[in-house]
């Protein structure tokens, strides 16, 4: 029965075309909604991780009070030591002890005054150390714009933005002027060898990228570290192991401590749990409220076509088909229909949301001032659900709509059908 | 003039009278006003962690420009801050670079103080930057002191709005001071706990000054000698002393 329904849509497209556009349509708006959902949350999630939170994060408990204002004099203190133990208790883990520092950065002239000057956030981790994991954790091989990346002591990185409004060229000699832990004022040079472009607003601005030594130096933290950031193999974020590492942590440290160190994940740091709980609350409503239209919409489709098969359905009754017969043959066709509309749905929305994976939307100039760590190229990412999603409003919706509308093949009379189809 | 607002004082306090503001502040003014002065002294950095101490000498003439060497500690030795009158540049040995203060930079502190670059910019002067009044009396320690209420000139720049001044009657010295912002805001505090007889002058030797928006217990100020009214070259108060 299958192939001879396979016949009749593919041979009469006018009872079959319609519907399955409309299914087509349907199904392909869904994968792309999906795909362009979990793009966005993957690149909030992504880029927190990267440059701000980690999978994990240890500081002391005074400098998770502050944070926001980068307080330094609250570091974490015996570094070495405490990432020793970490690496030791999570093998399989990258450990980054990493510094935030704010300043100003000035370029000097050949006699050594002030060229021009601008703030800056700042940013040690190990760049210089072998094997250390941060040039991938921060895709710096991709983000640099030009130069090339610190290969020892002294050498620093500047976004793009920065060095444009400071006019600092490769190679040149660049002064930083920040505090150190005290609160003295803390001056280095450095020489700039690369520039940088992250493609986030808040970090195109005014970044610098240092090697952690020469801040520990220049910033008199030797052996400190402003925060420790773990992150699990193939930088996937994994709520429930992170919250394990977190637990085995905390039961070592004491919580009384100002300076004692303390663990949090990703998902308890700035609010990112709150933004993700309710990106996921709104997401999930999105979601609901597009399939449920679709599915209205794929109904409707449904209830038309069995409607307008009524002549047909009536000689099939007059000629001696049985109700029950008819009633699953429409059952079987809208589910082929459903089938073919889902298939060619998913197959249009993932080569949409492909597209969007790798080119994206460029969101740039509504970024400017932005102050939030989010990518000014929006992208799609296709996932396993994305291959699925769509099948559910293309098979559900069309079968239940025919369902639906079959119902009045029970309630038509044998007796009315001679005289329904003379007229 | 000052022979008159001293004489005026002196009348005012043989008949009992108390003195008006204007004329308390410039007793103050002239205590604290030298030709040039020479110190070497410490500060005692309360931070949350530990205590800091950073030595240093300075070099001041006419009140507004002064020259700081830092002594010690080793990493801050050699470091160096010029102040001609209303600019101020630092340098550090390490770097060889020489730094204008300017700006946002300006509400750094000193060392990791609780004194700013900007504090640092002040005209010593109070007389030529606020209106006195008294509003009280009391006494801190065993010394009885005037309590008078500082406001801003009209059209003068500084760093408070007001301030609460504890004046020593006897010496003319500040004992204690409240610094505020425009907001009311308290910003500063400041407390002598010795003061000492140098040339003919009341020297504050120890003083506390606490920034009230920062943590940790203040800054101790100590004097270690002072000298005034000595000759010092020229050179002292130029740029190029910075990389000497």
């Amino acid at each position: 029965m299958i192939l001879f329904l396979l016949k009749g849509i593919l041979r009469d497209p006018s009872r079959s075309l319609f519907p399955i556009i409309t299914v087509t349509l349907g199904v392909m708006l869904t994968v792309v909604l999906h795909s362009w959902i979990v793009g966005l949350e993957g690149d909030l999630v992504s880029s927190s991780a990267r440059f701000n939170t980690g999978h994990v994060k240890v500081t002391t408990n005074a400098y998770a009070e502050e944070e926001d204002q980068l307080p330094n004099d609250l570091a974490l203190l015996g570094v070495d030591s405490l990432l020793h133990a970490l690496r030791a208790q999570n093998p399989t883990m990258d450990w980054c002890p990493r510094i935030r520092f704010g300043g100003l950065l000035d370029i000097p002239d050949a006699n050594g005054e002030t060229r021009a000057q601008g703030p800056i956030m700042g940013l040690a981790v190990e760049l210089v150390r072998p094997g250390s994991p941060e040039a991938r954790i921060l895709n710096l091989q991709t983000a640099l714009a030009s130069g090339r990346l610190p290969e020892k002591p002294g050498e620093l990185l500047v976004s793009h933005g920065l060095a444009q409004r400071l006019h600092v060229r490769i190679g040149e000699t660049a002064t930083l002027l920040g505090q150190t832990r005290h609160g003295s004022l803390a001056t280095a040079n450095f020489i700039v060898v690369g520039t940088v472009r992250f493609g986030m607003t808040v970090l195109d601005r005014g970044m610098i990228i240092a090697d952690l030594e020469d801040v520990r130096q220049a910033l008199d933290m030797l052996d400190a570290a402003g925060e420790l950031l773990g992150y699990f193999p193939g930088d996937l974020y994994r709520d429930e192991s992170a919250r394990a590492v977190r637990d085995a942590f905390q039961a070592s440290t004491t919580p009384d401590d100002e300076f004692a160190p303390r663990m949090v994940t990703l998902r308890e740091q700035a609010g990112l749990g709150d933004t993700l709980a309710l990106w996921d609350y709104l997401t999930s409503i999105l979601l609901i409220i597009f399939i449920t239209v679709m599915s209205i919409v794929l109904w409707n489709a449904g209830l038309m076509a069995s409607l307008r098969r009524y002549g047909e359905v009536g000689l099939r009754l007059a000629i001696g088909e049985a109700n029950g017969r008819i009633y699953r043959s429409m059952l079987v066709e809208s589910l082929l229909i459903g089938i073919i509309g889902s298939m060619l749905g998913t197959a249009l929305g993932l080569g949409i949301a492909y597209y969007l994976q790798e080119t994206g939307i460029n969101i740039t100039s509504m970024m400017k001032n932005a102050s939030i760590m989010f990518a000014n190229v929006l992208r799609a990412r296709v996932t396993a659900v994305s291959y699925v999603i769509g099948f559910l409003p293309g098979l559900t919706a069309t079968l239940l709509g025919t369902a639906i509308a079959g119902i009045g093949i029970f309630r038509r009379q044998t007796a009315q059908l001679t005289k329904e189809l003379q007229s | 003039m000052r022979s008159l607002s001293l004489l005026l004082l002196c009348v005012s306090l043989s008949f009992g009278q108390t003195p008006s503001g204007e004329t308390i502040l410039k007793r103050v003014d002239a205590n604290i006003g030298s030709e040039s002065k020479i110190s070497v002294g410490e500060m005692r950095i309360q931070e949350r962690r530990e205590v800091r101490t950073v030595r240093m000498k300075t070099w001041m003439k006419d009140m507004r420009n002064t020259c700081t060497e830092f002594l010690a500690p080793p990493r801050d030795k050699g470091t160096k801050m010029l102040k001609l009158v209303d600019q101020l540049w630092t340098y550090t040995p390490s770097t060889d670079r020489i730094i204008l203060i300017s700006g946002h930079m300006l509400r750094q502190s000193v060392m990791g103080s609780d004194l700013s670059y900007e504090d640092m910019l002040e005209d010593p002067s109070l007389t030529s930057m606020y209106d006195a009044s008294v509003t009280g009396e009391e006494s801190i320690g065993d010394r009885a002191c005037w309590i008078l209420s500082l406001k801003a000139k009209p059209g003068k720049d500084v760093s408070y709005e007001s301030r609460k001044v504890w004046v020593d009657k006897e010496r003319f010295v500040v004992m204690k001071e409240e610094r505020f912002a425009r907001s009311g805001a308290l910003l500063k505090t400041t407390e002598i706990r010795k003061v000492i007889r140098v040339g003919g002058k009341w020297v504050a030797a120890e003083v506390v000054i606490k920034d009230a928006l920062k943590s940790g217990s203040g800054t101790e100020f100590i004097v270690e000698s002072i000298t005034f009214d000595e000759a010092i070259p020229s050179h002292y108060f130029t740029k190029a002393v910075l990389r000497r």
